[in-house]
């Protein structure tokens, strides 16, 4: 363990460091969608405090970006805050929101707790739309160009949009990380493991598993609001049944309880469907053939393969 | 004084009474041996002196307090440890996060629960092991990391479940000794199926019989007695 801590700081700030690089030599298409992949890997970064790191499997995480993403667009939009408070207000509504769900969703457990979160997000879902009058529904809203313009910093020039979701991914990893060393985190990880036998250590389980689901969604809420910011724009799709799914599907791909898991998983997804959808389009198809494989032969996710075989001490 | 004690400690599971009317009190400082045949309701009362188990009637007591209605892990917070019958260690960690995760409820900082760790896993002689995957070791060792996860939480209360189940001569030997040495520490509840481990190490002894108490004594008394051999000790 002890051992793996600085090559794991290496690996990982190494990564940063990559990411940095790519921002001076990448070409303009790929440089948007590592900005966007970036955002979205840090959804995942959330998704797997909860999933990867406390072995609870949630189906409504969608929730927690939506309440992140309208908590900014809505601030903004309704009570005219600026981008700093509006992102506040997008965290403080993650952290209530998650909190609440928490609360109630954790009297259950395995598949009961997946259709409870399930339900929850559902009723996110159409309360966005119920309330059209202030969501603007299903057509959502745009956040205009001068609404996005953060301590002086214009987020919708392409240049600070990319360093500003490189900002947000390098604080969830380095938070990951620091996370997962803590004794905080190993409680996590032995509720995963042996539930029964952490409560018999004195843990209080629900608790911890609490706090899990409070983090977990503040950092989902965290990606959401900085998604709409940087890319100007507030829907119900991000509300919607498919985005709880997507960080499911990214952690699995890319390992779960592994802090690189997520952007792997995030990275290869993303571009599996970019790449299928130029050739076919039946591009689902194939992204679904991939994950079939990828479950069927590293069911640990890509991450999780490297750690088994190459890197014992991978976080 | 009296560490724990129950009254009218019952568990019913659907019509079959587990335990039945129980009164119990064990004074601190000793070593309990509690014996019975299989299905006798060991396992299902010490469930329900750490709040692993809901009685369906009965009261108990630790250090003069009622706990009836704290949950489990508020019941470990104030003194009680217990290890699982049915081995229950985090197989995919190591051994050294396993004894390290019972640590840190009572140890602060890196440094002193590392040396909880090592001082916990070299009493069950696993000193040599601490860095390998809990779950690839044999069932008997994992028997032992039990017991040192049970040690590193420094209880006032060990709760022990057939702990040398699965257990080689040797290490019931060294098991043996372990818990003479610990008897200085702690209040032990050990449930046993081992006779030379209750006769050598237990200060009193409590024979459960279809969920009551069919006897209480000196081992030397419990091992003489009539009626405990004839439920028991198929002997009679
Ligand atoms: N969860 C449960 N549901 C139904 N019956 C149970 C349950 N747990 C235990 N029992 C029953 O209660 C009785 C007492 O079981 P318990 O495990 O306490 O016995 P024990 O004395 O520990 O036995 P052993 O020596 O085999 O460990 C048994 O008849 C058992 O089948
Ligand atoms: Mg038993």
């Amino acid at each position: 363990m002890s051992g793996g801590g600085a090559r794991s700081l290496a690996l990982h700030g190494g990564v940063l460091a990559l990411l940095l690089a790519l921002h001076f030599v990448l070409p303009a298409y790929h440089h948007g969608n590592l900005a966007r992949i970036m955002v979205l890997a840090s959804y995942a970064i959330g998704y797997n405090i909860l999933f990867g790191y406390t072995g609870l499997l949630s189906l409504g995480h969608a929730l927690f970006f939506a309440a992140g993403m309208y908590g900014m667009g809505l601030a903004m939009r309704h009570a005219g805050l600026g981008p700093g408070p509006a992102l506040a207000a997008g965290l403080a509504a993650g952290l209530a929101v998650s909190a609440a769900m928490g609360l109630l969703a954790l009297r259950t457990a395995g598949v009961a707790f997946m259709i409870v979160t399930l339900m929850f997000a559902q009723a996110g879902y159409l309360a966005l739309l119920y309330f059209g009058a202030w969501t603007r529904g299903d057509e959502g809203f745009v956040i205009q160009q001068a609404e996005r313009i953060l301590w002086g910093i214009d987020l919708s020039d392409p240049g600070n949009r990319y360093l500003a979701a490189l900002a947000l991914f390098a604080l969830c990893l380095l938070a990951t990380l620091w996370l997962v060393e803590r004794p905080f985190g190993k409680v996590l990880v032995a509720i995963r493991e042996n539930e029964e036998r952490a409560r018999m250590l004195g843990y209080n389980v629900f608790a911890y598993k609490l706090g899990a689901v409070i983090l977990s969604g503040t950092v989902s809420a965290a990606a959401g609001a900085a998604y709409g910011l940087l890319f100007g724009y507030v829907g119900a799709t991000f509300a919607s049944v498919q985005y709880s799914i997507f960080p499911l599907l990214w952690v699995l791909l890319g390992g779960a309880g592994t802090v690189l898991g997520p952007l792997i998983g995030t990275l290869f997804m993303f571009y599996l469907i970019d790449l299928s959808s130029g050739v076919t389009s039946a591009y689902m198809l194939v992204a679904g053939v991939v994950l079939v494989l990828v479950t069927l032969f590293a069911p640990q996710g890509l991450a999780g393969l490297l750690r088994a075989r190459l890197w014992r001490w991978l976080p | 004084m009296t560490l724990l004690s129950t009254r009218g400690l019952t568990k019913r599971f659907d019509g079959l009474h587990a335990v039945e009317d129980v009164d119990f009190d064990l004074p601190e400082g000793q070593v309990r041996a509690l014996i019975g045949p299989n299905g006798a309701g060991k396992t299902t009362f010490v469930g329900m002196l750490c709040g692993r188990i809901t009685p369906s009637a009965g009261t108990v007591a630790f250090a003069g307090r009622d706990i009836s209605h704290l949950p489990a892990h508020r019941r470990i917070g104030l003194g009680m440890a217990y290890t699982f019958q049915i081995t229950s260690v985090f197989a995919r960690l190591s051994v050294a996060e396993n004894v390290a995760l019972a640590a840190r409820r009572k140890v602060r900082g890196a440094l002193g629960v590392r040396r909880m760790v090592a001082r916990s896993l070299a009493r069950v002689g696993l000193e040599g092991q601490s860095g390998q995957i809990a779950g690839t070791l044999s069932y008997g060792h994992q028997r032992l990391l039990e017991i040192a996860m049970g040690l590193a939480q420094r209880p006032r209360l060990l709760i022990l479940d057939e702990p040398t189940q699965g257990l080689s001569e040797a290490e019931i030997t060294g098991f043996k000794a372990l818990l003479r040495d610990l008897s200085a520490s702690a209040t032990i509840l050990l449930i046993e199926h081992n006779m030379s481990v209750v006769m050598e190490t237990a200060d009193r002894v409590t024979v459960l019989d279809f969920g009551r108490i069919l006897a209480e004594g000196s081992p030397a008394e419990i091992h003489a007695d009539r009626a405990v051999q004839a439920a028991y000790l198929g002997t009679a």
